[in-house]
């Protein structure tokens, strides 16, 4: 196995990881107090984190995928796989439809919940637990192509 | 260390997971998804073997060809992560507030999963990733997780009065 694709890994977790904590949205109250946007009117206090965190992810990945997209060959991979698909189906419908049902209902989306098993809380582990089992089940069922 | 502004940490802290898509496919060519990477270690665990003779030594030469091991160091990395943020800013553990019981907690974790999977990206790899590639169908997906999870905290703690 390749050390330099292992640490790179290693590098790019760690960063988003960090990234995800500082940020606070490993804390899905954060994330709720900014979905719960009844909060915008009324005596609640809304919370616009969430939107400064993508705002910054977006200010770095706008015009650095551009800067990639010039690019013949990564640097430690044989070629850059960039997504072909542009068209909107009913299983990326569903699927997004799904996913934003759960993360309401909890405040969790995959990245934060599993960076937050470093808090060692069980609550915490039962989320991320339930949705490696909601990804196993997808991978058993008629709609995985694997 | 002197506490920063909330939208200050929130812009470096996104920053920082931007940089970390960005090393991901200048390095490795792949797009930084979590439910993705999540997902292929998954798939890649349970999958049947077609060739060889499924011994161990197979399993070490298809890992390093379909990129298993940076996968698994990334997700790693991902919990190790916050632990050196806490271990920098003297220890303080970062925060985690979850106010729904073990039913929602449940149920919640199995429509991440599974939809998060069946709509091929989650906030990272259709949000972060998908936005800044001007994709269409990340820019769909994005704005229906968006409003389904808008609704969904509307619905059940403000009618049905669940959670906080």
């Amino acid at each position: 196995m390749a050390i330099r694709t292992t640490l790179a890994g290693a590098g790019a977790g760690l960063l988003f990881g960090g990234g995800l904590a500082l940020s606070g949205m490993m804390d899905p109250g954060r994330v709720i107090g900014f979905l719960d946007i009844a909060r915008l009117v009324g005596d609640g206090v809304w919370d616009p984190t969430l939107g400064f965190v993508m705002l910054g992810a977006l200010l770095v990945t706008l015009p650095g995928f551009a800067v990639l997209r010039r690019q013949a060959v990564p640097a430690f991979a044989a070629k850059f796989e960039w997504p072909t698909r542009r068209d909107i189906d009913a299983r990326l419908v569903a699927g997004a439809l799904m996913f934003g049902v759960g993360w309401g209902l909890v405040g969790f989306c995959p990245g934060p919940a599993l960076a937050a098993l470093s808090s060692g809380l069980g609550p915490v582990a039962l989320f991320a637990g339930a949705m490696l089992v909601g990804m196993l089940l997808f991978r058993l069922s008629v709609w995985s192509t694997r | 260390m002197t506490p920063m502004s909330d939208w200050a940490a929130g812009l470096i802290g996104g920053a920082m997971i931007g940089l970390a898509a960005l090393m991901v496919m200048a390095l490795l060519g792949r797009i930084a998804g979590i439910s993705g990477i999540v997902g292929t270690v998954i798939d890649r665990l349970t999958r049947k073997p077609t060739h060889g003779t499924g011994g161990a030594a197979d399993g070490a030469a298809d890992g390093a060809a379909d990129g298993f091991g940076w996968r698994v160091t990334f997700l790693v990395g991902l919990v190790v992560g916050p632990l050196i943020f806490a271990a920098a800013r003297g220890g303080e553990a970062v925060p985690i507030r979850l106010d729904v019981g073990w039913p929602l907690l449940i149920i919640g974790g199995l429509l991440v999963g599974f939809g998060t999977r069946l709509g091929a990206g989650c906030t990272s790899g259709h949000g972060v990733c998908g936005l800044a590639r001007l994709s269409p169908r990340s820019l769909a997906a994005t704005a229906i997780f968006f409003g389904a999870a808008l609704v969904t905290v509307f619905v059940t703690r403000h009618l049905f009065g669940w959670g906080g």
